[in-house]
C-alpha cells in the first residue's frame, strides 16, 4: 500500500531523472563569463559603496556658528592654548570657553572683522552661549581626564588635537549621523589609517600610547581594523592576557577607568 | 545580457566579498555600538564648571541651610551647609531629594486653567497676563458686591514676606481670612501666650538639656527642625543624656531611646500631670523659680496632687505607678531636664491641656528661658511695612468674623483654626468662601474628614492654587498660578521650628526657573496693581525683589551673602521681664483657660463596640507628610512592611491579629466613623494590643506616577476632634474596626 508521501517521493525521483545531464553542461559552459562578470560587478559596486558612497552618506556637514581664527588668538594671548582652554581651580578642564571668558576681551567688537561683529551682536549682547560644534568631543560614555595627561604626563596639546592652533578659520564640522560625534574621532580616513598621532582618537589610539607607556611594547597591539576585538580584550583584561594595566598613573585595570 | 539566477547569485557573492573588503561593515558595527550607548534617555553627567550655591531648604519648617552642587547650569546634588547654625552640614532624605522636585514630572509648567470638571486634570495653558486678569476680574466683582471677606487664603506658613504680602493683600482688599495650616506650632504658640503672655515661637535648647522626656514627639521622625534633632540625638548619645520616649508604638525614636514607655494613646497629658504629682508630693520642684516667678501654683498643685495620683494615672495611661514614680524622680533629679510634646512630626495641633501639662513640668523644674530649657523666641521682626490704609470696603470686610472663628469670644486665643472651615462653608448658603487661594499648602490632601471637605470644596466657586507642583489641591483647583519652586526663588524663611534663637533663612535662586512660572510675591503685586487703588497703593514696590530689598534695608546684602541671620548670642528674657502675663509671672492656671487642666485628654471619635480598636497614625522620615509628597527617591526607601506594591500595611500586635483571625500580609478592611479602606496587615510586636497604626504621607492621588495611587491617606479615615478649651484640632487617632476579607 502506498501512501500519499510515497507517491510524492516517486514523482520527485522521476522528475530528476527526466533532466538529461547534457543540458546542464550546456548552460554551465554558456554562462561562465557572465557569472564572473556579475561577480566583478558585485565586487566593484560594493567597494564603491563601501569606500566612497557610504562615507558621504554617513556624515552630515555643518558650519560652525562663528568662523574662528585660532592662529590670530594664539598670537594675541600670552599663555598659548591655556589662555582660553585652562584648568579650573578644582583641576577639571574648562574645554571650549564659555561666553563669559570671551566677554573678558570681546565685550564690544575690537575690530572690523564681520565674524567678530556677528559674535558680539548675536551672542555677547544677547547673553547667549555660542553653540560650538566640538570636533574633539568623545561620545558621552567616554571619560577622559585632561589633568592626568597634560599636567601629570606633560603631554602637548598637539599630540592629540593636532596643529589646530595654527588654523585661521573653522573647518566644516562633519557629524556622524549615527553616533552624533565628529568625524575626527574615527579619523578622516575611512579605513582608519593615520599618519599623525592626532588623526583619529578611537580606543585603539588611546591604547596605543598607553601600551607604549605601560609596557613599551607597541607591537603586541594589532592594527585598528583587524585587531579591534583582540585589542579590546587586551585592554579590558590586561593582566590575564598580557600583564598590562590600563591606567599608567593609577595602575588600575578596569573598563571603567575610561568607559563610564 | 540577461541576468539569470546564477549571475544574480554571483553578483551577490561579489557584493558580499566587496563589502567585507570595504570599511562599511566594520565602521557600521562600531558606530552602532556607540549609538547604543548614547541613547538620549541614558543619564549623562553634566559637563561644565562645578560650583556650589547656598540657599535655604523650604520643604519643611526645619529651616536647614543647603548647599547645591552644580555642574554648569545644572543642579546635581543637595548637601547640608557646613557651619549652618540649624543643621551644620546635615540633611534629611527629603531635603536630599529636592532635585527630583525641581526636574521631576510633577511641576506645573505654566499657568493652567481648568477645562474639565474639577479634579479631572484637564487643563488649558494660559498666559500670565490672561490668568492674572481673570483673577483680578473675579476679585473686583466680589469687592463690588461687598463680599471681599469671602476671599480666603490657606497658607502653609506665616511670618515671611510672601505670606505677609498675601495677608496684606487680603487686608487691603478687605478680608480677615488668612488661615495657616495646623501644626504643633498652634498649640505651642497658644501655650506660650497663655502661660507666659508671650507672642513668641517655642524654642528648645535641646543641645544643653541632660534628660529628655518626650511625650510622643518623633525626635527621629521629623519633629521640630528634623536635622537639628537627629544631630542632637547623636550628641545626647555621646554625652550620656537619657531620653525617655512615651508613645504607644515602637517608633525609631522609641527604639533609639534609653527607655520606651508604651502608653494608651491620648493619655500623655495625664502622665505629665502624674509626673507633676510625684514631683510636688516629694517636693522635688525648684522652689526658687516656682516661688518667685509663678502664679497660681498653690491652686494648681492642689488639683494635681488630689486628682492625678500615680494609681489613677496608672489606670488611665496603662503605665504602672512605680514606673511613674521612678520617671518623675529621675526627671526631677536631672540638672537640666526637658519635657517636650507634639506627636510625631508635630503636623497636627493637639489639645492645649496636654501642651500646658507638659509645659508645667518644665516650669516645675524652673527650666523656662534657661540653659537646656524651653525658650520663648520672639518672632522675627524684619517686616516693618507701613500700615495698610483701608477704604470703607476693606474696613467693613476686616470687621467680619473670620470664617474659622479664630479670635472670636469662643476661640479667643486661637489664631488659625483651619479644620473648622469646611464645616462653616457647608453651613452657609451661599458659601462663606467665594474665592480660595492656596499657598504652600495642600489642604485637599492634609485636611481630615474628607466627606465634609469635598462637599465644602464643591461649594467654593473659585479656587486658585499657587503650587509649583501638581498636588491634590492644585489638581482640584480652577486655576494654577505656579510659583517658582524653592530652588528657583528668593524668599525669607522666618523661623526654624523649635530653634532657640531668632533666625531668618534666605532661600535664593540656585538655578534659573525651568518653566513658565512666576514668583508668588510678584503675582500678588501684579494682582494688586490690576485691582487698582486702594489695594494697589498698599504695595509700594516694583517687584518682589524690590520688596525684599526694602524690607531688609541695609541688611539685605549681608543676608544674601551669608544666607541666614541668627542672633547667636540671644539670651531669653531675664525672668523678671520674661513673662508678660498680667501677673508678670508664669501662670500655672491662666485665667482664660481655667479648664485646660481638666481637659488634658481628648477622646477619640467613635464608640465601642462598633469600633473595638483604636487607629493611630505614625510618621516616618521616609514619608513626607506635609504639603510636599514623597519624591521618587524617597518612596523607594519605604520598606515593604509599610507599602507593598500599592498596598498599605497597617501595624497590628500579633495578639490583636490573632483575635481577629488575621495573619501577616493578609488583606483586611479598616473602617472608622469617617471612612473605610482596604489595607494589609503587618504583625508588629512594637504596637500595643488593641491598636492599629497607619503610616502618614501615603495615598496621594496627584503628583506623579511614582507616588499617586500608593497606599491610603490617613486623613481620609479621620476627622477633627475639637478641643473645647482652645478650639484646636486635638484628634490623635480614631476608633476603628479591622476585619478580615
Ligand atoms: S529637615 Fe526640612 S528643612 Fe531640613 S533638609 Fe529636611 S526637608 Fe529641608
Amino acid at each position: 500500500m502506498s501512501t500519499n508521501d510515497d507517491k510524492a517521493k516517486e514523482k520527485a525521483v522521476a522528475e530528476t531523472e527526466n533532466h538529461p545531464g547534457h543540458s546542464e553542461d550546456k548552460k554551465g559552459k554558456g554562462s561562465g563569463g557572465s557569472i564572473l562578470l556579475f561577480f566583478l560587478v558585485g565586487i566593484i559596486a560594493s567597494l564603491l559603496v563601501g569606500w566612497v558612497v557610504f562615507p558621504k552618506l554617513l556624515y552630515s556637514q555643518k558650519k560652525q556658528p562663528i568662523n574662528f581664527n585660532h592662529a590670530f588668538h594664539v598670537e594675541t594671548v600670552d599663555e598659548g592654548c591655556a589662555s582660553c582652554h585652562f584648568f579650573r581651580e578644582d583641576g577639571s578642564f574648562s574645554g571650549v570657553p564659555k561666553l563669559a571668558q570671551c566677554t573678558g576681551c570681546h565685550e564690544e567688537a575690537q575690530g572690523e572683522d564681520p565674524e567678530e561683529i556677528k559674535f558680539v551682536t548675536q551672542y555677547v549682547e544677547k547673553g547667549r552661549e555660542v553653540p560650538w560644534l566640538v570636533c574633539s568631543r568623545q561620545p558621552n560614555c567616554v571619560f577622559f581626564s585632561h589633568a592626568a595627561h597634560v599636567e601629570l604626563a606633560k603631554m602637548e596639546c598637539v599630540t592629540c588635537h593636532g596643529p589646530i592652533g595654527e588654523s585661521t578659520h573653522s573647518k566644516i564640522y562633519e557629524e556622524n549621523r549615527i553616533t552624533g560625534v565628529s568625524r575626527d574621532i574615527w579619523g578622516r580616513n575611512i579605513a582608519g589609517i593615520k599618519r599623525n598621532s592626532w588623526d583619529r582618537m578611537k580606543m585603539e589610539d588611546c591604547a596605543e600610547c598607553h601600551a607604549e607607556a605601560a609596557a613599551k611594547e607597541v607591537s603586541e597591539l594589532e592594527g585598528p581594523m583587524e585587531g579591534f576585538f583582540n585589542n579590546a580584550v587586551k585592554i579590558a583584561f590586561p593582566k590575564s592576557l598580557s600583564g598590562r594595566k590600563t591606567s599608567v598613573q593609577t595602575q588600575n585595570e578596569a573598563c571603567f577607568v575610561c568607559h563610564k | 545580457m540577461k541576468m539569470d539566477r546564477r549571475s544574480f547569485l554571483s553578483f551577490v557573492i561579489g557584493g558580499a566579498a566587496g563589502t567585507t573588503l570595504s570599511p562599511l561593515p566594520w565602521k557600521l558595527t562600531d558606530d552602532l555600538a556607540i549609538w547604543s550607548q548614547n541613547w538620549p534617555w541614558t543619564p549623562v553627567p553634566e559637563k561644565g564648571e562645578v560650583s556650589y550655591a547656598n540657599t535655604t531648604c523650604m520643604l519643611c519648617p526645619g529651616g536647614c541651610g543647603i548647599t547645591v552642587r552644580k555642574v554648569g547650569d545644572r543642579a546635581v546634588k543637595i548637601e547640608g551647609t557646613k557651619g549652618h547654625p540649624v543643621n551644620n552640614g546635615g540633611i534629611c532624605i527629603l531635603g536630599l531629594s529636592g532635585l527630583q522636585l525641581l526636574y521631576g514630572p510633577t511641576r506645573v509648567p505654566s499657568p493652567l486653567r481648568r477645562t474639565g470638571e474639577r479634579g479631572e486634570n484637564r487643563w488649558q495653558k494660559v498666559s500670565w497676563d490672561e490668568a492674572l486678569a481673570w483673577v483680578a476680574e473675579k476679585l473686583a466683582d466680589l469687592r463690588g458686591k461687598r463680599l471681599s471677606h469671602t476671599v480666603a487664603c490657606i497658607s502653609g506658613t506665616d511670618g515671611g514676606t510672601v505670606p505677609r504680602l498675601m495677608e496684606r493683600f487680603l487686608t487691603a482688599f478687605g478680608s480677615p481670612n488668612f488661615i495657616r495650616t495646623p501644626s504643633m506650632r498652634d498649640s505651642y504658640e497658644m501655650t506660650l501666650h497663655l502661660m507666659q503672655g508671650a507672642q513668641a515661637s517655642i524654642g528648645f535648647d535641646i543641645e544643653n538639656a541632660d534628660f529628655i522626656v518626650s511625650f510622643g514627639s518623633g525626635i527621629l521622625e521629623g519633629w521640630g527642625s528634623p536635622v537639628r534633632m537627629f544631630r542632637a540625638n547623636s550628641v545626647w548619645k555621646e554625652n550620656g543624656v537619657k531620653v525617655v520616649q512615651i508613645e504607644p508604638r515602637l517608633s525609631n525614636t522609641a527604639a533609639k531611646s534609653d527607655k520606651w514607655l508604651p502608653i494608651h494613646p491620648g493619655t500623655e497629658g495625664a502622665l505629665a500631670l502624674g509626673l507633676a504629682h510625684v514631683i510636688l508630693k516629694e517636693s522635688l520642684y525648684r522652689k526658687d523659680f516656682v516661688g518667685t516667678h509663678t502664679s497660681g501654683f498653690d491652686r494648681w498643685s492642689k488639683e494635681v496632687v488630689e486628682e492625678w495620683t500615680p494609681e489613677q494615672v496608672e489606670t488611665v495611661t496603662g503605665i504602672d505607678k512605680s514606673t511613674i514614680v521612678d520617671l518623675a524622680k529621675s526627671f526631677a533629679n536631672a540638672k537640666k531636664p526637658l519635657a517636650i510634646c507634639g506627636r510625631g512630626k508635630g503636623n497636627t495641633a493637639g489639645g492645649i491641656g496636654e501642651f500646658m501639662a507638659v509645659h508645667s513640668l518644665n516650669a516645675l523644674m524652673g527650666n523656662i528661658n534657661r540653659k537646656g530649657g524651653v525658650w520663648a523666641v520672639p518672632g522675627s521682626d524684619h517686616i516693618h511695612w507701613p500700615e495698610v490704609e483701608m477704604d470703607a470696603v476693606a474696613s467693613a470686610g476686616m470687621q467680619q468674623t473670620r470664617i474659622d472663628g479664630a479670635g472670636t469670644d469662643k476661640f479667643m486665643h486661637a489664631r488659625h483654626l483651619l479644620h473648622r472651615v469646611p464645616e462653616m462653608i457647608n453651613a452657609g448658603d451661599p458659601s462663606l468662601v467665594q474665592a480660595l487661594f492656596v499657598l504652600d499648602a495642600n489642604p485637599y490632601y492634609t485636611l481630615s474628614d474628607k466627606a465634609l471637605l469635598k462637599k465644602a470644596w464643591a461649594k467654593i466657586p473659585f479656587i486658585l492654587s499657587f503650587s509649583s507642583f501638581m498636588d491634590e489641591t492644585a489638581q482640584n483647583a480652577d486655576l494654577i498660578l505656579p510659583n517658582h519652586m524653592y530652588l528657583e526663588r528668593y524668599e525669607d524663611v522666618p523661623y526654624a521650628e523649635g530653634f532657640n534663637k531668632p533666625f531668618i533663612g534666605l532661600a535664593k535662586p540656585v538655578v534659573s526657573p525651568q518653566f513658565d512660572t512666576l514668583h508668588t510675591g510678584d503675582a500678588i503685586l501684579r494682582l494688586a496693581k490690576a485691582l487698582g487703588d486702594p489695594v494697589e497703593k498698599a504695595f509700594p514696590w516694583e517687584d518682589y525683589e524690590g520688596c525684599l530689598d526694602d524690607t531688609f534695608g541695609d541688611q539685605w546684602e549681608e543676608l544674601q551673602e551669608i544666607g541666614y541671620r541668627v542672633e547667636s548670642d540671644f539670651e531669653p528674657g531675664s525672668r523678671n521681664t520674661a513673662f508678660e502675663t498680667a501677673s508678670r509671672k508664669f501662670e500655672f492656671i491662666p485665667e482664660e483657660s481655667k479648664d485646660a487642666a481638666k481637659n488634658v485628654m481628648v477622646k477619640a471619635e467613635g464608640e465601642e463596640p462598633a469600633y473595638p480598636l483604636v487607629l493611630i497614625p505614625y510618621d516616618s522620615p521616609r514619608l513626607a507628610s506635609g504639603f510636599i509628597g514623597d519624591p521618587p527617591f524617597m518612596i523607594k526607601t519605604v520598606p515593604d512592611t509599610v507599602l507593598k506594591e500599592n498596598d498599605l500595611l497597617v501595624e497590628v500586635h500579633p495578639k490583636t491579629a490573632q483575635s481577629l483571625g488575621i495573619s501577616e500580609g493578609k488583606p483586611a478592611v479598616l473602617k472608622t466613623p469617617k471612612g473605610e479602606a482596604r489595607v494589609r496587615v503587618h504583625l508588629f510586636e512594637g504596637i500595643m494590643p488593641g491598636l492599629v497604626a497607619m503610616p502618614t504621607g501615603l495615598g496621594h492621588q496627584a503628583y506623579d506616577g511614582y507616588l499617586a495611587g500608593k497606599g491610603i491617606n490617613f486623613n481620609d479615615l479621620i476627622g477633627p476632634v475639637e478641643d473645647e478649651v482652645s478650639g484646636l484640632d486635638a484628634a490623635w487617632g480614631i476608633r476603628a474596626k479591622l476585619s478580615r476579607v
